[in-house]
């Protein structure tokens, strides 16, 4: 089956313009990206997406979880990328983790999807 | 305003007067003769937990295990009798770690039918056994059956796997896990088999950051800013922290806390993205049904309707935390030098029926690391200046009791192997 030519269900494609940013496979891919992104870049994502996150998991509820189709699975990392930006938004006002300096914690592997 | 019902003697440290209440010294987490010292009365000497029976699923499942500490690395692995073995990474012919790939000091997981040397292709089955020597009649009559892996003591317990490096442990693993440990027997473990594991090298030493884990004194101050408005955060922070139960066992330990112990309702104030996707630090709202009756007896001891969590620190390095939401955590602190080691933190979750539970992990997820990355940072700092060993005397709280407590188990295990 061909790729799509869009990353997200036809549903979401008022979100598409922030897929190609924020449709990150892996967490260690999502958080470099929170890391080295503009406060007003995550902002417009977050508002953007907050808003359509409660259809998209109702939407992504109806598929089984491991045999979601390509562009549900991309719809799921959005929905990662999400959580991730609001850690800036919500709490920290900054990208980084306040008194956190150099400090890392890697997600060895995660459960995919 | 005391929420928790402290001893009658007045405060849980008092309960136990072998402890003291006086100030301690941080000598032994700043001292690299005393790092040694751990190594053989510790590390050599103690139960080690380094993962769990769902890792070796099937026969030949295996993974390794870097051991610093104990300067050995182990290999995990699954036998044809369906046994679990453990045995030292090193091949009997000219020492090569046995199992590595590019890089040699990465932990490995695989499934193998034979365990093969890629220096000189000697071959080992599935239980140790020295099973193939290239070019034998080039050897001076060896013995095959003298050459097998050497074997480490491996048992199992509740689904967990601990490893001893003595060559006859002073106790069986049970009984050295004691009754801390029987307490919290039969809890579902094995049904929470979604996992996320992290790791991060700290630099501080492992008992700091232990000590870290083993209060929530620090947590109204230190994550002060990741209360859902800063009114919650102002209210925390002036009750304070106060456990519910505090008990030591032995050489173990345990903290019963707080915590969210109902869904939140319209009302409460919470973090949009906790609302939107139904989870937090505690963990996702809504419970899986693990099918369990009742609460193993040593969980919640306090009894308490506002329980959130029990911490279990298990003697020398690992930790199991029960949050009340069906899920559980573990901790390892894995020393590499008197000023590092290998944090390992783990996330165990009920498998996800659909995207909306996946989300509801991944917050939880989130959140453990955004709190963690700030103890992480902070004892980096902390460890920095106790080397400077401009101060020797160090205050602890009633609240700090679990600290106190494996400073002194640590400083008597050497004690009494040095004496």
């Amino acid at each position: 089956m061909p790729t799509k030519a869009t990353l997200l269900p036809d549903e979401f494609t008022d979100l598409e313009p922030f897929a190609a940013d924020w449709v990150l496979r892996t967490e260690p891919e999502r958080y470099a990206k929170r890391l080295s992104s503009p406060m007003e870049q995550m902002q417009a994502f977050y508002d953007a997406a907050f808003v359509r996150a409660e259809a998209a998991i109702k939407y992504l509820n109806q598929f089984e979880l491991d045999n979601l189709p390509e562009q549900a699975q991309n719809l799921l990392l959005l929905l990662y990328s999400l959580v991730m930006v609001s850690f800036p938004v919500e709490v920290w006002k900054q990208p980084h983790v306040p008194d956190a300096g150099a400090a890392y914690l890697d997600l060895v592997r995660e459960p995919v999807p | 305003m005391a929420v928790a019902q402290k001893p009658n003697v007045g405060s849980w440290t008092e309960a136990y007067p072998e402890l003291g209440t006086g100030p301690i010294s941080y000598e032994d987490s700043i001292s690299p003769e005393f790092f040694e010292a751990e190594r053989e009365a510790i590390f050599r000497r103690c139960w080690l937990n380094v993962g769990r029976v769902e890792q070796v699923p099937r026969v030949g499942s295996y993974f390794t295990k870097e051991l610093a500490v104990a300067n050995t690395s182990i290999i995990i692995v699954r036998g044809s009798d369906q046994k679990v073995r453990a045995f030292h990474n090193i091949c009997r012919h000219r020492g090569n770690k046995l199992v590595w790939t590019d890089h040699p000091g990465e932990e490995q997981r695989g499934t193998c039918q034979q365990f093969a040397c890629k220096y000189h292709g000697w071959r080992y089955a599935l239980d140790g056994k020295l099973t193939f020597i290239q070019q034998e009649e080039e050897f001076f009559g060896v013995d095959k059956t003298h050459y097998g892996l050497v074997e480490v003591n491996l048992d199992v317990w509740e689904g967990f796997i601990f490893i001893n490096l003595s060559a006859a442990p002073a106790q069986p693993l049970r009984e050295f896990l004691g009754e801390m440990a029987w307490g919290i027997e039969g809890y579902p473990f094995h049904k929470l088999t979604q996992v996320f594991p992290y790791r991060a090298v700290v630099k501080a030493n492992w008992k700091l950051f232990m000590d870290a884990f083993q209060e929530f004194y620090h947590a109204p101050v230190l994550h002060r800013k990741q209360s859902a408005t800063p009114e919650a955060a102002q209210a925390l922070y002036q009750m304070g922290y106060q456990g519910l139960w505090y008990q030591l066992f032995g050489f173990h330990r345990m903290v019963s806390s707080m915590g969210r112990f109902a869904v939140p309702s319209a009302n409460d104030t919470v973090k949009p993205i906790d609302r939107l996707t139904r989870s937090g630090l505690f963990g996702p709202w809504d419970e899986p049904d693990l099918g369990l009756g009742e609460l193993p007896r040593g969980l919640n001891p306090a009894r308490s309707p506002m329980w959130g969590l029990d911490s279990f620190q298990f003697f020398p390095n690992f930790t199991i935390l029960i949050w009340k939401p069906s899920w559980y955590l573990t901790y390892h602190y894995w020393p590499l030098t008197t000023d590092s080691h290998l944090f390992e933190g783990t996330l165990y979750f009920a498998p996800p029926k659909n995207a909306g539970e996946r989300l509801a992990q991944e917050t939880a997820a989130l959140t453990f690391k955004e709190f963690s990355l700030q103890d992480g940072n902070t004892l980096e700092a902390t460890h920095t200046m106790l080397k400077s060993r401009v101060v020797d005397k160090f205050l602890l709280c009633d609240q700090e009791i679990l600290c106190r407590h494996l400073h002194k188990v640590v400083r008597d295990w050497v004690s009494a192997y040095q004496g």
